[in-house]
């Protein structure tokens, strides 16, 4: 492996195009073991589509991307699916299987991945969910049974079932009251810090970004037009990167933290 | 199954006891994969009496939630059966993740509450009589709002009606033609052996001309519909009902009624009598070609003799089945699909059953006209 060990994704002159819109132009982007790297940007300005690149959902036009040392746009299916198997995802509504309860919706990665019982499978996805601040009598419910809040918390409790090295989270806080935002913000950074994860999260909540992110890559015409930690942003010289942070909410969240 | 290479393979998940000195020891890869091996001589262990265990982890090389989750199970244990457990020699990492796990305190494991079989069959039984009602209901709120239109022609929605013409009829055509030709065909290929035998070959004619025109043409064109409409009619409005599009028709002030129901209605109360006729000619064409090579009847013999055998009557018996066919498929297409609620799963199973139900009331209605039409003397 030719990358640098404290080096989880490197990303190279990234090109997507959808038909004739051009997504991104160039992207390049590494990211650090351990860190907390939030995906920032306008709507529309490919957030989301780099996040499905990096996990495997969609090929890009041309570049490269690596993942722990792994070149993912040409991976054998064995080695894809290993390295689906140290990484989680938690997805923006959730995407929770709706004809599973929740504590089988946790479980469901490590019946596939391990060779654990059934009993220490129970228990090992009551924890996560307890981990996650959901009550346990909410693992014996459905998805369509429970609120918004508590499904995103669900779909990160599945997200962390198997350890991950990786974790991609799209938009954690949205939809959220600034109450469980907040408990989201300070969970994702508990586990960090026990876990030694590494974390990429697509986010547009300024206040997230202020409290726990390490960097952020703000995407705009194609390309990471800023990347740095938020103090560094601020101040940053790029018109449309100091447009986005310096708005009355960017103000408002850098006060608050 | 790949597994990722992790240090498991080289130091495995070990866990000893030493009862002379109250020593428990575990040692090596204390992960996801690593503790699988640990996990059954865990679950059944004995150890022998005692008050007090030092427990040394010194050893540990790695350890994630589900490796602490298995440690802090076997501690637990043990001071469940009265004994004190000390932790000693953990790396500080290890020791904060095993304090996080010690401090949740509500982990339990629950698991969905299953049913009795006696209370499934009162479920089932009351559930279905509500459905049944709420169907009712749902056909009297089609009824009204059909009503309401009539008397208020402006809302009713032509473009919208067009366009399920097409899909429901234009679209149909195809299908339909095939299937009822090669009924014909069947029907005449049948009959055929038997004719010729009493030499009554002409009356192939008869056989295929009542048999297509009152039973078999309305039937199967509304079977393939039942099949084709009503499945997409439950669908696209389930789908609608889990991406909250209907709530949104609603609050828009757009009544969900005259946009997604009415519309299939009527264009399938309209379509399905024109794809009898068709029906009815493709199937009648498919006895004629069987006619003419197996028995001898030329086209000329056997239209002749059509238009004696085949009244008037068992012609519009069979079109006027149609409109009730229609009304049927239609409206249990859309009462399943605003069945759904909330999941993926839910579309599927409300989209079978406007099939099924879609396809048993429609035999069902096919039985009532029999008898009704045979005391009529028609």
């Amino acid at each position: 492996m030719s990358m640098a060990d404290d080096t989880v994704i490197e990303i190279r002159d990234l090109v997507t195009r959808f038909g004739d819109a051009v997504i991104h132009n160039g992207v390049n982007l590494s990211v650090r073991r351990g860190e907390i790297l939030a995906l920032a940007g306008g709507s529309g300005c490919g957030k989301t589509t780099l996040l499905r690149e990096i996990i495997q959902l969609q090929r890009p036009a041309s570049g490269q991307i690596r993942v722990l040392g792994q070149d993912v746009l040409d991976l054998s299916e064995a080695k894809a699916q290993a390295l689906r198997r140290r990484t989680g995802v938690m997805f923006q509504h959730g995407a929770l299987f709706s004809a599973l309860t929740v504590a089988e919706n946790v479980g469901a990665p490590l019946r596939e991945y391990t060779r654990l019982s059934d009993t220490l499978i129970d228990e090992i996805a009551a924890l996560k969910i307890a981990l996650v601040g959901l009550p346990s009598e909410s693992g014996a419910k459905y998805p369509s049974e429970i609120s918004g809040g508590m499904r995103k918390r669900a779909a990160l409790a599945r997200a962390i079932a198997l350890d991950p090295e990786l974790i991609f989270l799209d938009e954690p806080t949205s939809g959220l009251d600034p109450q469980s935002a907040d408990g989201i913000d300070d969970l994702v950074l508990r586990l960090k810090e026990l876990l030694g994860l590494t974390i990429i999260v697509v986010t547009h909540d300024l206040d997230t970004l202020w409290r726990g992110v390490d960097r952020v890559a703000v995407l705009g015409e194609g390309k990471v037009i800023g990347l740095g930690s938020m103090a560094e942003l601020s101040s940053d010289a790029h018109p449309a990167v100091r447009e986005y942070f310096q708005g009355p909410r960017g103000r408002a969240a850098r006060a608050q933290a | 199954m790949t597994r990722t290479p992790t240090t498991s393979e080289t130091t495995p998940a070990t866990f000893e006891q030493d009862a002379a000195r109250g020593v428990l020891t575990c040692a090596g890869t204390w992960t996801i994969d690593g503790i699988a091996v640990l996990e059954p001589t865990l679950s059944k262990l004995a150890v022998p009496k005692q008050s007090h265990w030092q427990l040394d982890g010194s050893g540990l090389a790695m350890l994630d939630t589900a490796g602490a989750w298995l440690l802090h199970r076997t501690c637990e244990r043990l001071r469940q059966s009265g004994a004190t457990v000390e932790l000693r020699g953990l790396r500080a990492e290890h020791a904060a993740l095993l304090a996080l796990i010690d401090a949740q305190d509500n982990v339990t494991v629950r698991i969905a509450p299953r049913a009795s079989l006696l209370e499934r069959i009162g479920r089932g039984s009351v559930s279905g009589v509500l459905q049944i009602i709420a169907f009712l209901a749902f056909v009297g709120e089609s009824v009204t709002a059909l009503f309401y239109s009539v008397r208020h022609p402006r809302r009713i929605r032509g473009r919208e009606i067009l366009r399920n013409l097409q899909l429901a009829g234009f679209d149909a055509l195809p299908i339909a033609g095939l299937l009822s030709f090669l009924m014909g065909v069947v029907i005449a290929y049948q009959g055929a052996t038997q004719l010729a035998r009493y030499g009554a070959n002409i009356f192939i004619a008869d056989l295929v001309g009542l048999s297509i025109l009152r039973e078999l043409a309305p039937l199967m064109t509304a079977i393939i519909i039942a099949g084709r409409s009503g499945s997409a009619y439950a669908a696209q409005i389930g789908t609608m009902m889990v991406t909250e599009e209907v709530d949104a028709l609603r609050t828009i002030g757009i009544a969900p009624m005259d946009l997604l129901v009415l519309p299939k209605l009527l264009a399938l109360m309209l379509a399905l009598p024109l794809l009898t006729v068709y029906s009815d000619i493709m199937g009648v064409f498919g006895g004629m070609v069987i006619a003419k090579t197996q028995l001898g009847v030329g086209f000329n013999d056997f239209l002749e003799r059509f238009a004696d055998a085949v009244s008037l009557s068992s012609y519009l018996v069979g079109i006027g089945k149609a409109p009730v066919f229609a009304a049927l498929i239609a409206l249990v297409g859309c009462f399943q699909g605003f069945q759904v609620g909330g999941s993926a799963d839910s579309v599927g199973r409300q989209t079978t059953l406007s099939v099924v139900q879609g396809i048993f009331l429609v035999i069902v209605a096919d039985a009532a006209f029999s008898v009704a039409f045979s005391k009529l003397g028609l």
